[in-house]
């Protein structure tokens, strides 16, 4: 008999429809990978299952958790089933704790509010649940608190509440969207084991196609609220039909195509360069802790190249970014653009800094909200002497905006108007607007649904090849880094620890740290599509 | 509009601050009687049609007496804040800039000196010193609303440091007094009109505080705290005297107060979305 069995479950919320006809089950022991883009439903219908949902929902069609209906249930009976019976887990480890109690009276909360049992006993099985998520007693006492730890074994700490009373059915709602790779593998490791031994039923929510793949015994695939297919998993890769399953499969293994000619001429170089951080650790006038984030880095880019860079967190893959843009002193080595030093007497150059741009991250911080598009875009222009104005400037807003695949008419828009990929593509046109030639990307397309990535990496591509532009690709993500870049440089601690051309270092690592982010990195099964 | 509806403190707020503002600028036209001219034969009169909040000890209307008061109020609450406004803001933007450096502690730790000590006293030692005037008392509250203002936007301005957007002004060359007006500067405003409005009203009740104890408006302007003052030992033959400038500083802080907790659901686009 299957644990969870939703079917046709509609969800309106204040009259507007968020899950349409939804039925997926998951059986004791297996996994059920839930897939789809932001704004599937995929969430909702995990919220659903507890009944957690917004004011103003309105649930239709059936869930039974063990034969028991959920959506007739009383909120009372509901808060006996969450935690209990069905566990949960977050995507994001910082936020999921409370940062002021420690991580064994967080566990235990959770048994204490279900069983009427003594504290010490709950202490216990606290203990006895954070060694099943590999946090051991003995390493990690009950009385850390969470910020002494790091973000992968806080998610264990968020699986251990999750499964501390051993629940039937677990929800991981992108349980490693937040983590690096070697960490993520560790994870989906610890999950599936857990899966195995408890008999649990999972739900595994995520974007990435390849993160599921690895793991689940049957998928679902879900956009704009309702499932589009779904089936065992091994069989649905093999046989998918739905367009829009092929086109995400597609997009998640996207390499854009680009002309390479030869590439002589060095654009940037970077020489020995070291960056420390002072901290005071012991008060202001004692002892100073120095901290190298990046330590005797040096590389070269060559013109027109695509290089990649990367690298975990705190690995000093920022720094370096901001040091090549001249926002960083330096503590030692040199970086040059076509032999002119970046920074030169404590002040960037300007005459360098203008023949580089960059483009960051997170689609939603990297614009002031209170401009207008046309003025965020050419804010670069800052760094040219004489500035156009009047109509050239309008000429150089309208060619930036529409070399990226947006219009004239966005330019006297606000940036909450734009979607997520809209954003990004406003981020380019900013860096393009005064013609670098060296475009640094910084987890550029790391927030991105796979098949709005696709569509940004294209369009890079494009730009790289009418505009000789040259990429310096930040990323954590392997498989991004390999579809558009020729040569790569791993970081760790500060340092390179190997450098070469992509396919080389990625399909025949000589470096231990390599060969791991290789091995941790998900791969779709290799038959596929 | 309708959002203004929505907040259900909001419309108070709002109403009773046009009230007392509209009489201030009333006064400065009209008034119903002329309250420097002193009448000793309709002295203490209850409210009646003639004189609807009566008159005080010398015969003088109270009605005018409150609505010249509201102006000295008013004045001396704005220009308190604008001090602290034009001297913090600029303060907290520079030291939010110069993030742990020399000048940032200097700014930061002054404040903390300021904060130290309570503000009526320093109020009466600058007043002791230069003697007693509105201008000595706007001069004493403005001094004190600078670190408010100071810290507010040093705080509020740390968490915008650390966005993107500034790093891509910095990359387009910008420096950081640039940035600071053209990026931060626009992202706090919403804070500071609450805080303003807040510190207006904390402004009026110190004005109020200072001219009770005599160190305030000298006569013959009129204001409300010493209208409190000088009614304190009638206040057993007529209670009105007292209530009505008492009612006047009550109503304005709390309209303000009510105002600025609005102002703040409204201009604050977490809140609002979670609203709509």
């Amino acid at each position: 008999m299957s644990l969870l069995v939703v079917d046709n479950l509609s969800l309106s919320i204040h009259g507007t429809p968020i899950l349409k006809d939804v039925s997926m089950k998951v059986d004791p022991g297996r996994i059920l990978g839930v897939i789809g883009e932001s704004g599937s439903g995929k969430s909702m219908t995990a919220f659903s299952v507890l009944h957690l949902l917004p004011n103003g929902a309105d649930l239709s069609g059936s869930i039974s958790l063990a034969g028991q209906d959920i959506l007739s249930c009383s909120e009372q009976q509901l808060c006996g089933i969450r935690g209990r019976d069905v566990g949960m887990v977050f995507q994001e480890p910082m936020t999921a704790l409370n940062p002021l109690q420690t991580i064994g009276a967080q566990v235990a909360e959770t048994i204490l509010i279900h069983e009427r049992v003594p504290k010490s006993e709950a202490l216990a099985r606290a203990a006895e649940a954070l060694r099943r998520a590999e946090l051991p007693e003995e390493k990690f006492p009950l009385s850390r608190y969470p910020h002494e730890l790091s973000g992968g074994q806080r998610q264990r700490v968020v699986i251990a509440m999750a499964i501390a009373l051993r629940p039937k059915l677990l929800i991981a709602d992108e349980p490693t969207t937040a983590l690096d790779v070697t960490t993520q593998a560790q994870i989906l490791a610890l999950l599936k084991r857990l899966v195995a031994e408890d008999g649990m039923g999972l739900m595994l929510i995520s974007h990435d196609l390849a993160v599921v793949a690895d793991l689940a015994d049957d998928l679902v695939i879900m956009r704009s609220g309702e499932i589009v297919e779904s089936g065992a998993a091994q069989h649905l890769f093999r046989n998918m039909r739905h367009p829009y399953s092929r086109a995400l499969l597609e997009a998640s293994g996207h390499v854009p195509e680009r002309a390479t000619p030869a590439r002589t001429m060095p654009l940037l170089r970077v020489q020995n360069v070291v960056r420390e951080y002072e901290s005071h650790v012991h008060g202001w006038w004692r002892r100073t802790n120095r901290f190298r984030a990046v330590d005797d880095v040096s590389f070269e880019i060559r013109k027109g190249e695509s290089l990649g860079l990367v690298g975990e967190s705190g690995c000093g893959k920022s720094t370096l970014t901001r040091a090549i843009l001249g926002l960083e002193e330096l503590q030692g080595g040199e970086i040059q653009l076509d032999g002119k030093p970046v920074a030169s007497d404590h002040k960037a150059n300007r005459d360098v800094c203008r023949r580089m741009q960059v483009v960051f991250q997170d689609p939603y911080g990297s614009f002031n909200p209170r401009w207008r598009v046309d003025r965020l875009i050419t804010e670069p222009f800052h760094l040219l002497d004489d500035p156009p104005r009047g109509s050239v400037r309008e000429a150089a807003i309208v060619d930036a905006l529409e070399s990226v695949g947006m219009t004239a008419d966005d330019s006297d828009k606000y940036i909450h108007e734009f979607s997520g990929g809209q954003r990004q593509r406003i981020a380019i046109a900013r860096a393009l607007i005064i013609r670098p030639e060296l475009i640094i990307l910084d987890e550029a397309v790391s927030a991105l649904d796979v098949s709005v990535r696709a569509q940004v990496l294209d369009l890079l591509a494009d730009l790289g090849d009418r505009f000789g532009l040259t990429y310096l690709f930040i990323s954590h993500d392997l498989s991004v880094v390999r579809s558009i870049t020729e040569r790569v440089l791993v970081m760790k601690s500060g340092r390179i620890v190997e450098e070469g051309p992509t396919d080389r270092v990625f399909d025949r690592p000589q470096h231990d740290y390599t060969r791991q982010l290789v091995a941790a990195t998900p791969v779709l099964p290799a038959d596929v599509a | 509009m309708k959002l203004l509806l929505h907040n259900r403190s909001m419309l108070p707020g709002v109403i009773l601050t046009i009230v007392f503002a509209g009489a201030a600028i009333v006064s400065l036209v009209w008034v119903p009687y002329d309250i420097t001219i002193l009448n000793i034969a309709d002295r203490m009169k209850t409210p009646s049609l003639i004189h609807p909040f009566g008159t005080d000890q010398f015969g003088r209307d109270i009605l005018s007496m409150i609505m010249v008061g509201a102006r000295t109020s008013i004045a001396v609450a704005l220009v308190a804040v604008g001090i602290g406004m034009l001297a913090g803001v600029p303060l907290g933007l520079a030291a939010a800039a110069r993030r742990g450096s020399l000048p940032d502690e200097i700014i930061m730790r002054t404040n903390d000196l300021v904060f130290a000590f309570p503000s009526l006293l320093i109020a009466v030692m600058i007043t002791a010193v230069f003697g007693a005037s509105a201008l000595n008392a706007i001069i004493a509250i403005g001094i004190f609303n600078i670190p408010v203002f100071a810290r507010l936007t040093r705080g509020a301005a740390l968490t915008l440091w650390s966005r993107e957007y500034i790093m891509a002004a910095r990359v387009a060359g910008k420096g950081p007094a640039r940035i600071s007006v053209e990026h931060i500067l626009p992202n706090v405003t919403n804070l500071l009109i609450v805080q303003g409005t807040i510190q207006f009203s904390l402004g009026i009740l110190a004005e109020a505080g200072l001219s009770y104890v005599g160190l305030g408006a000298q006569p013959p302007t009129a204001s409300w705290g010493r209208m409190l003052a000088d009614s304190q030992t009638m206040i057993s033959l007529a209670p009105h005297l007292a209530l009505f400038p008492g009612l006047a500083i009550l109503l304005t802080v709390l309209g303000l107060n009510l105002l600025g907790d609005g102002l703040r659901d409204l201009l604050d686009p977490k809140l609002r979305r979670a609203r709509t």
